[in-house]
């Protein structure tokens, strides 16, 4: 309730601040559709899908993170330690190579990349195991590998590249918000309402999960079969979240450890709250990003990447 | 009743199998210990049990029925493992962690019944770790915490219990403390299988011993007869006399020096 509550007047201050600001009073106004038609446009047509974007890209990585880091047992994990964000990256300059403008399909390049990235992931974790079974520890590292090839394979791409080409690509790289339409909030919160939802549902096999495979395959766990259902949900939540905002580090990496250090030890409700909590944070970040330095806009992604990291640091110390 | 036959357990890669045509039973209200040098198979049999490993041959069976045609959730509820290594990433409460030995009867969804809450009480108590329920199991002691792990593992209320080394790194107190609970378990009632390298607790405490080498039984039967010096000193591959424990009796193993052959 708390963060219900919490998530609710960020996004009200954030929907109000911004180049032109608007009062609270004017923001409730217009959301129901009453007073100065400027303020209604501002508020529903820029303002409003910017701030549910961003709330739901925030959503997406805080519960992709809390669950990939029970079940891969890795407080380090985060979802773009899959190979999702370097895979969405090339799924975009595809794209953008042959000319593609057209939002949507962007959009849908990228994720497609992303999903590519972490099936590839997969294959390459098998090959590593030198079994059928895919070690989940294995995956993260082969995550790694084929997020560090994607990249590389962006710089080539990159070095030929038209300035548009190379715009467009460092959009995916820094992440952003301010591209938000309704269409592509929808697109996002179909993929976060059914993926997120499949977590939550699965949620006790991640506790049993987050004990170690023996003791998980004990418990009555098939190992393998629902490590790889939390690892696809995970990186499908980060590829969704990817394609509409592009990178926005360091949240699915936090947001987990504050749920955590508020009690919360189960996954059920830790994916929730960490969906709430990397909803607000990232709202906060973005209002920050608009705000900090207006007119100019900050990149949102290095705005959570410069909380992220101390925090990474810290969180570091505490394990070695 | 767990029962073993002929089984067979190879790792992909491997040029010998892991555990080579391997029959022994562990019945109910006995205590069987599962013995034998370091790579000898002990662990792979476990793995065959909890379906973590490939059966080529023989099988596995729990009451009857091949484990291999039972859901991993039928599994759980009729066998209970404490597996060798358990590195949970994060810690949770002692109550919270013994209450997932539900697991197999809850499922996904449903909650605790008044059922399972006594079965997580009588666990607890039966581990005699009820005064650590509240704390978190990163505040454990190592004998705490294999304590706290068999306590999960009778939550799960099945009648066959499975102890890969429950008591390595454990110092005598707590050593003795878990050998008495496994032995007064399994005088309750359960079938105890419990993999060991203790073989001098292990031939105070169990009704029957089976001794592996290389995958095979070397020696199988009640602590007097596998307990001979001739036998385990070609197993172990060290000069060892067999005493007796000065206060029941029971046969003790002693391996005695040789100098380092280099």
């Amino acid at each position: 309730m708390v963060l219900v509550a919490a998530l609710l007047l960020i996004a009200m201050v954030a929907v109000a601040r911004g180049a032109v600001s608007v009062s609270l009073a004017d923001v409730i106004d217009a959301l129901r559709g009453h007073g100065d038609p400027t303020a209604i446009a501002i508020v529903r047509d820029l303002r409003l899908p910017r701030v549910v974007l961003g709330a739901l890209v925030g959503a997406g990585l805080g519960a992709s993170g809390a669950a990939l880091q029970g079940a891969l047992r890795n407080p380090l994990a985060e979802p773009y330690l899959l190979g999702v964000s370097g895979g969405a990256a090339v799924g975009a300059v595809i794209a953008f190579a042959f000319g593609v403008t057209s939002d949507a399909i962007i959009t849908l390049a990228a994720f497609a990349g992303g999903i590519a990235a972490v099936f590839l992931a997969l294959g390459v974790a098998r090959v590593g195991g030198r079994s059928a079974r895919a070690d989940l520890r294995t995956l993260l590292i082969a995550g790694v590998v084929v997020g560090a090839f994607a990249n590389a394979a962006i710089m080539v791409a990159l070095a030929n590249a038209s300035p548009n080409t190379v715009r467009g690509v460092l959009w995916w790289m820094m992440g952003s918000a301010a591209d938000a339409t309704w269409r592509r909030v929808a697109w996002l919160a179909a993929s976060i309402v059914l993926a997120g939802g499949a977590l939550v549902y699965w949620a006790r096999e991640i506790d049993v999960l987050s004990l170690g495979e023996d003791t998980a395959a004990s418990l009555g766990v098939d190992v393998e079969r629902s490590g790889r259902r939390a690892f696809l949900l995970a990186a499908l939540l980060a590829a969704a979240t990817v394609s509409a905002a592009g990178l926005i580090g360091f949240v699915g990496l936090v947001v987990p450890h504050i749920a955590r250090g508020m009690g919360l030890r189960t996954h059920r409700p830790l994916v929730i709250a960490a969906g709430l909590i990397g909803a607000t944070l990232v709202v906060a970040a973005d209002l920050a990003a608009r705000t900090a330095d207006a007119p100019t806009e900050l990149p949102l992604g290095a705005i959570t990447a410069l909380v992220g990291v101390p925090f990474f640091l810290v969180q570091l110390r505490r394990i070695s | 009743m767990i029962e073993i036959k002929d089984l067979v357990v190879a790792y992909p890669g491997a040029r010998v199998n892991a555990v080579d045509g391997v029959s022994f039973v562990s019945a109910e209200s006995k205590l069987t210990a599962l013995a034998g040098p370091n790579g000898s198979g002990k662990s792979s049999i476990v793995k065959a049990l909890l379906r973590r490993a490939d059966i080529p041959r023989g099988s596995v069976s729990i009451d009857g029925r091949d484990v291999r045609l039972l859901s991993y959730a039928e599994l759980a509820r009729n066998v209970a493992v404490v597996p060798q290594r358990e590195d949970a990433a994060f810690p949770v409460q002692v109550r919270e962690y013994v209450a997932l030995g539900r697991y197999p009867h809850l499922g996904l969804w449903r909650s605790p019944s008044r059922d399972d809450e006594r079965a997580i009480s009588e666990a607890l108590s039966q581990a005699g770790v009820e005064d650590l329920a509240d704390r978190d199991t990163d505040a454990l002691s190592g004998g705490e915490w294999q304590r706290v792990r068999i306590a999960r593992a009778l939550a799960q209320k099945a009648p066959a219990l499975v102890l890969d080394e429950p008591t390595t790194f454990l110092d005598i107190a707590h050593e003795m403390a878990i050998f008495e609970l496994l032995s007064s378990l399994a005088r309750s009632g359960l079938a105890v299988l419990l993999v060991s390298h203790q073989l001098n607790l292990v031939a105070r405490f169990a009704d029957t011993i089976v001794v592996l080498d290389h995958g095979r039984i070397a020696t199988h039967g009640s602590p007097a007869e596998v307990m001979r010096a001739d036998r385990l000193e070609s197993i172990y591959g060290w000069p060892v006399v067999i005493t007796r424990d000065p206060a029941i009796g029971a046969p003790a193993l002693v391996p005695l020096r040789r100098p380092l052959q280099l």
